[in-house]
């Protein structure tokens, strides 16, 4: 077992080595050579899940990483019962995502580099989920921010490309600066990092509501901001959308950017003994549930409209990990990773075959063209918008009965809002999309579309089918709902404090109802055309402008925090500082006192002997009666 | 006593094998400008192989200077030729030797006048390199901290840019200011000493427990103090740097960051830490403020910088900026972070201005804006740059992120605000090395000067692959560098408290006198 976990991660690093040194002969088969090394990770991957299934805990330590004096930091990898529903959905959806990159980027000229990239994700994606210790999720942390870096720039000719990538590294460095202040705490508390070692110390250390669990649990959610792009650190997003599709599906969906969800979920020891850290998460959480929906409501770019769901989903994991029902947390980043994945690979398919044109405002009756993609779409449409018995529609209403449940109405009433925003949003996609009359006659025939090769539906259909079930293990079995016992297993969660019981079939009811009127709408303006979009638009003008430049959140970031931090940098650090104040003032200016004091002293070097002879006559004089007068004082 | 494992002096054999090789090449004539550069070569690798012993007979279970060798120089004025090294030493004298091969490989085509002299210059710079961080005897240590200026004085000013007889002006003078205070504090130390304790001497490890009053410790210290904090720099003693490493041939940058510099921060290190530790103490706080600026300060200047040179010099006054600042953490993760980072911006900073020197060659020109595409063009040479841009910010997996985070961590410990402060550093360090990234390699070619750019040659790989071997080894197997210096620390910071300790002893018997005196 201690190899066979080991190789979980080793596969995809040696497929990223092979295709990374020599991908200039292993080019024809590098997709290849990269979904099978997926596949191999993830058949090895279930021999852990299995064992944690039957109720172990594997952790095995490797070598000892950094042996300091003040923390011993082992190479360990750990499957539990947090770990091994991470380790299942990255393995898998990754593969299934590497299959259809083999098709979506078939052609490109950076195709084995491409391929290594996305090894290189997956290793340390890996490393984060399954490290044993805090530290080395920090080294899968930067790992993947990294791989998405590069992954966002693939096509660094595009400056924009070039620009969101480097957008995307540093915001996300903002959240890694918090991650690491929340380790170094952990070491100067525990003297550990090592999960082990710290969660079932936790209560006895810290304590319960004390500042420290607090500090902790804040500097850690930092981190998690920054990768999950919650609200203010998401403006990376949607800009890393000018990645390849299968990477946005893949990174900025599925796996990557819930990995601040995993971290507070495998961490809930912490978040538990601190109720400000856990009202922080699950409000930063719910507002931007919101948030990000209403600015999907106004995009016309496909993928962004996505890029804004994924962030209005993770900040519904968020309230569920936030809220101290973690298992619910966990389970839609689950089901999401399934129907997010797939919107965002239809979404590709519907890109490969309109030549890369993304504007809804372009389409319309693609179903006639693209039956397949357009009934997944459909699919996974219906499981962001909570109808049930689609996956999304168990996962959301754990979230939002457990939020009702713990005391949080407000933020129920948030997440129902938010669930009717979503049904409206993503049937205006597909409406318009995919129903409806051709808006350009005529374009459909001339970029030649048609449906995606079967390399490429093979994997959506896969995780159609898993939209649809995936939500499953959530209906309750007996006593039990089967994903809850799966994570939580031993610890229970802490439901002890407003245990309030709302009949569960209302609360079922009302979300369904959210769900269908969304649909409904979207229908009624998009279909039907009762009322077209643009009388709407122009009816609330201010609101619409507004969040159609989506708040302008980018322009202030740029105009009031980059530019003006440059241009000090420029004019008044490099150019008055450095250059004027220490280089010409202190230290010209030093040489320039010593070149003044040696010319004055040339005075003096006359070179006649008598006027030494004068100054040796004073010096002796001035000296004796120095002497004199200290010796008699 | 003195602890010489191999019976055989082998740090003389390793400081002097250099300037047994530049007395040959001085004999060759200069017409034969390749067997010049391959006996250079030779004899710099040779030495880099006669080193090794070093690493594997190490023993790191003592703090005791090992591979000792003593030799009285001048017996009635208590001069030695006493060398050695211990945990703190080890890996300064090695990576002199694993890199300046490396720097002198990247010279072969850059340097075309006087080749003769260029050669000899370097193997003379590293005799005098290797000499400073080997001396146990503080004058032995003086001679050869003059020694390896001029060398480097010639570097810039012979083979340097257009604006090279400023620089080297620069350069000199400055460090030769510092240097000169440092004289007269080791005069003093000298003298004082002596007053104490009725012996002459120089050597280091005895002067280490020399026990000076608390006044005399101040101008000691300060003294030492500028002449390190200039040669580190540390901010605002910084603004030789970018002068010189802007003029200086590839190789004199390489050795300038890689080599030069740490000399500053290991006599601190070895004077102002184990000789003055009441000093230590009371200046820690200053020196950290100082290097936290430094941190921020070099980042953002550097970030603006059109001149690629230029920015990876002030991101040096940033990176040393930690090593100083784990150093008067005065934790033991703070310290071995300290010297971790010593290592490590060797290695990345030097390998940067490798990479650099390499379209410096082609192109002859540094701007950024000069450039753009080139991961289009020259996809393996913009693969390398990419490795040394992550392992300058710290990527983990990478050297730079063990450095620096036991650097925070060690920072942290001594007070929590330094290493929060500190963490945000990582931001900016991004900023800049990948918006000047973005600009050299990503976007389109716009510049159709770029388009005949060929890609790394053999000779280029040779030099860069090792330097990408040790950023990899060090970021994933530390341990290996760690244990090594874990006893020398450990026994550095007990002399830096030691006079605290024997305060707090002297305080809490007092304590219990007045105590008892009350009660009898």
């Amino acid at each position: 077992m201690k190899v066979i976990l080991l190789f979980v991660i080793l596969t995809p690093l040696i497929g990223f080595l092979i295709n990374g040194i020599f991908g200039k002969w292993t080019k024809p088969v590098a997709g290849i050579i990269a979904a099978s090394a997926l596949g191999i990770s993830f058949i090895l991957g279930l021999f852990p899940i299995i064992a944690v299934l039957k109720g172990h805990i594997v952790e095995y330590t490797y070598f000892t990483w950094m042996p300091l004096k003040e923390v011993v930091v082992p190479f360990g990898l750990r499957v539990d019962y947090v770990s091994a529903i991470m380790l299942f959905v990255v393995t898998f959806v990754s593969w299934m995502i590497h299959i259809y990159s083999n098709g979506y980027m078939a052609g490109d000229r950076g195709y084995a580099r491409y391929f290594a990239y996305l090894n290189m994700f997956v290793t340390a994606m890996l490393i984060l989920v399954l490290g044993n210790n805090y530290l080395l999720m920090f080294v899968g942390w930067e790992g993947v921010g990294l791989a998405s870096y590069l992954l966002i720039g693939f096509w660094y000719e595009k400056s924009t490309a070039a620009d969101a990538g480097e957008k995307a590294f540093v915001v996300n460095r903002i959240g890694d600066a918090g991650f690491i202040i929340g380790i170094l705490y952990l070491v100067y508390y525990f003297g550990s990092v090592t999960y082990s070692n710290v969660f079932p110390r936790a209560e006895h250390v810290l304590g319960y509501g004390s500042t420290a669990a607090t500090i902790i649990g804040l500097a850690l959610f930092v981190g998690a901001v920054g990768k999950s792009a919650q609200f203010p650190l998401y403006i990376w997003l949607t800009d890393a959308m000018e990645g390849p599709t299968p990477v946005s599906s893949l990174i900025h969906a599925a796996t990557m950017v819930t990995a601040g969800v995993y971290m507070v979920a495998r961490s809930n020891a912490i978040y538990s003994l601190s109720p400000i850290a856990q009202e922080v998460v699950a409000s930063i959480g719910a507002f931007t549930a919101f948030y990000a929906a209403t600015m999907a409501i106004t995009h016309k770019d496909i993928k962004r409209i996505l890029a804004y769901s994924t962030l209005s989903q993770l900040g519904y994991m968020f309230i569920g990990v936030g809220i101290g029902a973690y298992w619910t947390g966990l389970f839609h980043l689950m089901t999401h990773a399934f129907f997010k994945g797939l919107l965002f690979l239809a979404a590709g398919a519907v890109m490969h075959s309109m030549r890369g044109l993304l504007s809804i405002d372009l389409m319309g009756g693609l179903k006639k063209y693209m039956p397949q993609t357009a009934i997944l779409m459909v699919i996974a449409s219906l499981a962001i918008s909570g109808i049930p018995p689609f996956a999304g529609f168990f996962s959301k209403d754990a979230i939002l009965g457990k939020a009702l449940e713990m005391g949080h109405p407000i933020i129920w009433i948030i997440g129902e809002i938010t669930a009717f925003m979503t049904a409206f949003y993503m049937f205006r996609m597909v409406f318009n999309v995919f129903y409806g009359e051709e808006k350009v006659p005529g374009l459909y025939h001339d970029l030649h579309t048609h449906e995606a090769p079967k390399v490429m539906t093979l994997p959506m259909w896969v995780l159609g089918i898993l939209s649809i079930i995936g939500g499953w293990v959530g209906i309750k079995f007996g006593s039990h709902i089967p994903i809850e016992w799966f994570i939580t297993h031993t610890a229970p969660t802490t439901e002890v404090a407003h245990e309030a019981h709302y009949p569960e079939i209302v609360l079922m009811g009302i979300s369904v109802t959210m769900g269908v009127s969304g649909i409904i709408a979207a229908w009624l303006i998009y279909i039907k055309k009762i009322i077209t979009a643009e009388r709407i638009a122009n009816t609330f003008k201010p609101i619409y402008t507004l969040l159609a430049n989506t708040y302008y959140v980018d322009e202030f970031v740029y105009c009031c925090i980059v530019k003006p931090f440059w241009w000090v940098s420029t004019n008044f650090l490099w150019k008055i500082v450095d250059i004027i104040l220490i280089d010409k003032g202190m230290v010209d200016g030093t040489g320039w006192i010593a070149g003044r004091v040696g010319k004055g002293l040339r005075v003096l070097q006359t070179g006649f002997v008598n006027n030494y002879a004068y100054w040796i006559s004073l010096g002796i004089i001035l000296l004796s009666s120095w002497l004199l007068f200290v010796k008699i004082i | 006593m003195d602890m010489n494992q191999l019976h055989f002096p082998i740090l003389t054999l390793i400081t002097f094998l250099p300037l047994v090789g530049a007395v040959i090449v001085a004999f060759i004539s200069e017409e034969h400008e390749d067997l010049i550069k391959y006996i250079t070569f030779g004899f710099l690798a040779l030495d880099f192989i006669v080193s090794l012993p070093l690493f594997f007979y190490f023993d790191p279970s003592t703090y005791q200077m090992q591979f000792v060798e003593r030799v009285p120089w001048i017996q009635s004025l208590g001069f030695q030729y006493y060398v050695g090294v211990d945990g703190i030493s080890l890996f300064l004298v090695l990576l002199t030797t694993f890199l300046t091969p490396l720097a002198q490989l990247s010279t072969w085509k850059a340097i075309n006048r006087k080749v003769k002299l260029f050669n000899i210059t370097i193997l003379l710079m590293q005799t005098g390199m290797l000499g400073v961080f080997i001396s146990l005897d503080m004058f032995l240590f003086y001679v050869f901290w003059e020694l390896q200026l001029i060398p480097m004085y010639l570097m810039i000013g012979i083979w340097g840019g257009p604006n090279r007889v400023f620089a080297t002006m620069k350069f000199f003078l400055y460090t030769f200011a510092g240097s000169v205070l440092m004289m007269v504090a080791i005069m003093a130390l000298y003298f004082l000493h002596h007053k104490f304790t009725g012996v002459y001497t120089a050597d280091m490890v005895k002067l280490m427990q020399s026990p000076l009053p608390y006044h005399l410790q101040l101008w000691l210290f300060l003294a030492f103090f500028i002449a390190f904090a200039i040669k580190v720099p540390m901010w605002p003693f910084h603004t030789w740097l970018p002068w010189a490493h802007v003029e200086a041939p590839t190789a004199g940058s390489v050795l300038l960051a890689g080599i030069l510099l740490k000399m500053g921060t290991y006599g601190f290190l070895r004077f102002n830490l184990p000789m003055f530790p009441d000093m230590t103490h009371a200046f820690a706080i200053l020196i950290i403020v100082l290097a936290i600026i430094g941190i921020f300060y070099g980042a953002f200047v550097a970030m603006v910088q059109p001149d690629i040179k230029k920015l990876v010099a002030y991101s040096s006054v940033s990176h040393l900026g930690y090593s100083m600042l784990g150093m008067f953490a005065l934790t033991q993760s703070g310290v071995e972070g300290s010297i971790m980072q010593m290592i490590n911006h060797g290695i990345s900073t030097g390998a940067l201005f490798l990479v650099v020197g390499i379209i410096y060659e082609r192109r002859h020109t540094r701007l950024i804006s000069e450039y753009g595409g080139l991961a289009y063009l020259v996809p393996v040479f913009a693969t390398f740059f990419m490795i040394f841009t992550l392992s300058s910010i710290a990527v983990p997996g990478t050297n730079g992120f063990i450095g620096e985070f036991m650097v925070l961590l060690g920072a942290f410990l001594a007070k929590h605000i330094y290493g929060i402060l500190v963490a945000f550093g990582g931001i900016f360090s991004a900023t800049y090395m990948l918006t000047m990234y973005k600009r050299v390699f990503f976007n389109k070619v716009t510049n159709p000067k770029n388009l005949g750019l060929k890609d790394m040659n053999l000779r280029e790989w040779l030099y860069l692959v090792p330097l990408v071997l040790f950023v990899f080894w060090i970021g994933i197997y530390p341990s290996t560098f760690l244990s090594r210096m874990r006893v020398s620390v450990e026994h550095l910071l007990k002399q830096v408290n030691r006079t605290t300790v024997v305060e707090k002893a002297k305080q809490e018997q007092a304590l219990v006198k007045t105590v008892v005196v009350k009660k009898g």
